[in-house]
Formats: structure tokens, C-alpha cells, sequence
């Protein structure tokens, strides 16, 4: 089914637009159901869900329920005649609770050969570990971890779905580009202190930080 | 059963075809019987090279589209025995390479050569895949700068997941290092990457390091395979890297600078 996901009912362009491109297709959107998808609202927004509800009938949308958000914006959808979908994913304030413990439970790459240049390797929902060296010129993606033990000369991009509890590690870090959670900084912009040293890098308090490993023991 | 060898790069210019011409009469001079392939179509170079244009009838795209038999397109060298060109068309394009009429022909040459050479086109298209294809060994032509090293990175590449022994799951193709027109008093000013810094980024074993030298282009114009311009560096640095390619014990020469003394800095420039 049709996900519309809100995230600024109030922005007075939202419907205009969408309108728009109801209009490039209108047999693909005649009155199709749609679910509004509360996640990206912040929790104390309130919503006039029966002024959305008629706006997009006028687009010739139905809207047949909510998923995700916050406990006080199910209500006023119930209130509305909205259920609550469903939706297979843990709400934002379950997410928020499981954040603590990241890694488990998710599935793991391991790649064992060097990664050249050129090549992209993705690990979809979970770690990825490299055990040798990435040229400059290939890619890592990961929606966890990214472990290389070895030089990294590449782009790395942990978190790559939003978690921004995802880190990246390397034996060396001469990486072009290193991203989490969206978040990135480029070799240009490294302190030389760290470069080609062991590295760990995490999100803290919404800054990206590349942090060197101190030898064990010490 | 012949070995195919792929002459390759990513970037251009730096020097496959030199090196192909060079390995192919260097195997030769030692009595193996080699055939070296131009696959570059449509800029027709190998010929040149090897000083055999002018002798050229029937080509590789001839006898991959059935026009003519493989032994009317090979063209035998005059001054080495054991040695035969494929040369390519000038007139077509890499679509001509098809990989059912490459095999074909890959076949029918490994049952009458020792050493197959592929000069491998330019690029990362499908010349320069064709050329890789069928390879059992690569050796891998870089010169001593950043964006060759990082081409030759991406071949390499290439050749673990595309070649017909990756796609087989065949023992992976022998990779070799081919450092060319390397200028040791460069790299000594820092100008150029060294041959440490090279092998530390691309991790596979060092063949050759062939030193610029005015003898290549020389040897070129004229058709001659600098190999057999014996008097010069890069052909007796080819000669080497032929020789351990078949498994003998060669030290590396020509990786440091060359001691001048006065007079000769004086009075001219290295040969």
C-alpha cells in the first residue's frame, strides 16, 4: 500500500505539490489508499488529521489509516475514524530503546580479499568487516559497522538507513571520504594526526568524530 | 596447452603495447613459440610496433567473423623465429569482439602456441574485458604515478570478478607488476612514486621496472621491438622481466639512480 510519510503537515507548499504530482499520473493515483507515516513527526506535534483526510481526498487520495508516531497522535487519528497500521518495524520509541544495544542479532559481511578500486560493497541491515585492504576508489556501505582491519584508502559510509549509533574502525585511516548516519567528512578535512593511524569514528551529540586508538595497555 | 597472457593498464600511454612487442619477442628469443594479438580495434598500433604493417591482409576481426582462416590473418616476424602477429582492424570498432568468436579463436591458438599475448586496449569497456577474458596470467602495466597506479587498481579488480576464471570459479588469474618508464632520479626528487609506494597500493608480485628511456620511442618509429635494442636500458630491463616471467632469479637493475660524474654531467644527457 501507499506510504505518504509526514513531516511538516503545517508547510503550506506540501499540498500544492503533491497535487502535482497526482496530476503527471492520474490513473496510478486514482483514488489510491494511502497510510500516513507518522515517524518522521516530532512526538508533541499535534495533527488536524481531518483537515489532511479532506485536503487529500481532494487529490484524489484516500487516506485508510496511520503507522508509526507517538501515542497522542494515534488517538486523534482514532478520533477521525484512522486506525493504527501495522507496520512489521518497531515504533520510534521502541527503535530508541534498541539503540543501546546495537549489533545484535544483525547479519554480518565478511569480505576477506582485498577491495579495489572501483568496487561497492553494501551490507544491507547489518556489519560490514573487511580483513585486508580497501583502495582509494572503492566503496564500503554498511547500515551497521564498518570494520576494515587494514589500510582504508576508500569512501566508508556506516549507518547508511539512519542508525547513528553505527562506527567505523580501520587498522589506517587514509580514507577519502568517511560517513555516518548521513553525516560526512572528507580526507581534506582530517586532522593529519590521524591519518594512517588506527581510527575509530562515531557520532557524538550530532558531530562526526575521528578519534585515534591508543595502544593497548597504555 | 598455450598460457593466454593479458597485456593491460586501465589508462592509456603507458605503455601495453611496448611492453606486448617486447614480452612476445623476448619469449620468442628464447624459443617459445608466441603469438601476440592486437585487441585494441580500431586503432590499429600493434603493426607498428612490431614493424609488420606493411604486410597486413587479412586481421583477428577477419577470422572472428569467419571472413578468414586464422592461419592467412597470423602474420610471421622476420627477424624472429617463433614469433606471429594478430593484427587487429582499423576499421571497425570493440563491438566486433564477440565472446563466442574470441574463444574460438583463443582455442584454436593455445593449441599450436606456448604464449598467447593480449594487448589489451585502454579503458575498462568491452576491448579491454575481451582482452581479459580468457587471460590464465595478466601482468599489469603501470607507470609510477597516482593515476595510473589507481587505473591499474580497478583492472585488477576487473580481472578477480570478470575474467573467465572468476566467472568459473577457477583458480584466479597470476597477477604481475610491470613498473614502466620509471625515471629513478624523479623519484629521488620525490616527483614521482617509488616502487615501494606502487607495490604497497596495488599488492601484487613486481616483474619488471623498465626505466624511461629514449631507446622506447626510438625503437617504436621504427618498428623495432625495444627488446632488441640490446645496448639500451629498457630493452635489457625487458630482457630480465621476460626471464623471470619464466621463473629464473634476476635482480632488479635500474631502480636507482645512476652515479654521474662530472664530465658526463658536463657533456650530455644518459642514453
Amino acid at each position: 500500500m501507499m506510504v505518504l510519510k509526514l513531516i511538516d503537515p503545517t508547510c503550506e507548499t506540501f499540498f500544492s505539490g503533491l497535487s502535482e504530482k497526482v496530476r503527471l499520473a492520474p490513473n496510478f493515483f486514482r483514488n489510491a489508499a494511502v497510510v500516513l507515516d507518522l515517524d518522521s513527526l516530532p512526538d508533541a506535534q499535534d495533527c488536524d488529521f481531518g483537515d489532511i483526510k479532506a485536503r487529500l481526498r481532494d487529490c484524489n487520495l484516500m487516506v485508510v489509516g496511520v503507522q508509526g508516531g507517538h501515542r497522542l497522535q494515534h488517538e486523534a487519528a482514532l478520533r477521525v475514524g484512522l486506525p493504527l497500521v501495522p507496520t512489521g518495524r518497531p515504533s520510534r520509541a521502541e527503535s530508541r530503546q534498541a539503540a543501546g544495544q546495537t549489533g545484535a542479532g544483525r547479519s554480518t559481511l565478511v569480505i576477506g580479499d582485498m577491495v579495489r578500486s572501483g568496487r561497492q560493497i553494501y551490507a544491507p541491515g547489518g556489519d560490514l568487516v573487511v580483513t585486508a585492504m580497501v583502495s582509494a576508489g572503492a566503496e564500503l556501505l554498511a547500515d551497521g559497522h564498518i570494520h576494515v582491519y587494514g589500510t582504508l584508502r576508500g569512501r566508508a559510509l556506516a549507518g547508511l538507513s539512519g542508525d547513528a549509533n553505527a562506527r567505523i574502525f580501520c587498522l589506517s585511516l587514509e580514507a577519502e571520504l568517511v560517513s555516518i548516519a548521513g553525516l560526512y567528512r572528507v580526507n581534506e578535512d582530517f586532522d593529519p594526526a590521524i591519518v594512517r593511524k588506527p581510527v575509530q569514528i562515531y557520532l557524538k551529540e550530532g558531530y562526526l568524530c575521528l578519534e585515534p586508538f591508543s595502544p593497548v595497555g597504555r | 596447452m598455450g598460457q593466454i597472457i593479458v597485456m593491460t593498464s586501465g589508462k592509456g600511454g603507458v605503455g601495453k603495447t611496448t611492453s606486448s612487442a617486447a614480452f612476445a619477442t623476448g619469449f620468442a628469443l628464447r624459443g617459445h613459440k608466441t603469438v601476440v594479438i592486437d585487441f585494441d580495434v580500431g586503432l590499429r598500433n600493434l603493426d607498428l610496433v612490431m614493424g609488420c604493417e606493411r604486410r597486413v591482409v587479412f586481421d583477428f576481426i577477419n577470422v572472428i567473423n569467419g571472413e578468414a582462416k586464422l592461419g592467412q590473418a597470423l602474420v610471421k616476424d622476420k627477424r624472429v623465429d617463433n614469433l606471429y602477429i594478430l593484427p587487429t582492424s582499423q576499421t571497425r570498432d570493440k563491438d566486433a569482439l564477440t565472446k563466442e568468436g574470441v574463444e574460438a579463436v583463443m582455442e584454436e591458438l593455445r593449441k599450436e602456441f606456448e604464449f598467447i599475448i593480449c594487448d589489451s586496449p585502454a579503458g575498462i569497456e568491452r576491448g579491454a574485458l575481451m582482452a581479459l577474458y580468457f587471460a590464465d596470467q595478466a601482468i599489469i602495466v603501470t607507470n609510477p604515478e597516482v593515476s595510473s597506479v589507481r587505473d591499474s587498481d580497478r583492472i585488477l579488480g576487473m580481472l578477480a570478478a570478470r575474467s573467465r576464471r572468476a566467472e568459473l570459479g577457477q583458480a584466479p588469474v597470476t597477477e604481475h607488476l610491470l613498473l614502466t618508464r620509471y625515471d629513478p632520479s624523479r623519484v629521488e626528487r620525490g616527483e614521482m612514486l617509488n616502487v615501494d609506494d606502487v607495490l604497497e597500493i596495488l599488492a601484487i608480485p613486481l616483474l619488471g621496472v623498465i626505466p624511461e628511456s629514449q631507446a622506447v620511442l626510438r625503437a617504436s618509429n621504427v618498428g623495432l621491438p625495444v627488446i632488441l635494442d640490446e645496448t639500451s636500458n629498457a630493452g635489457m630491463a625487458y630482457a630480465d622481466a621476460v626471464a623471470r616471467f619464466l621463473g629464473e632469479q634476476v635482480e632488479h637493475r635500474f631502480v636507482k639512480p645512476v652515479k654521474r660524474g662530472l664530465f658526463s654531467r658536463l657533456l650530455g644527457r644518459p642514453a
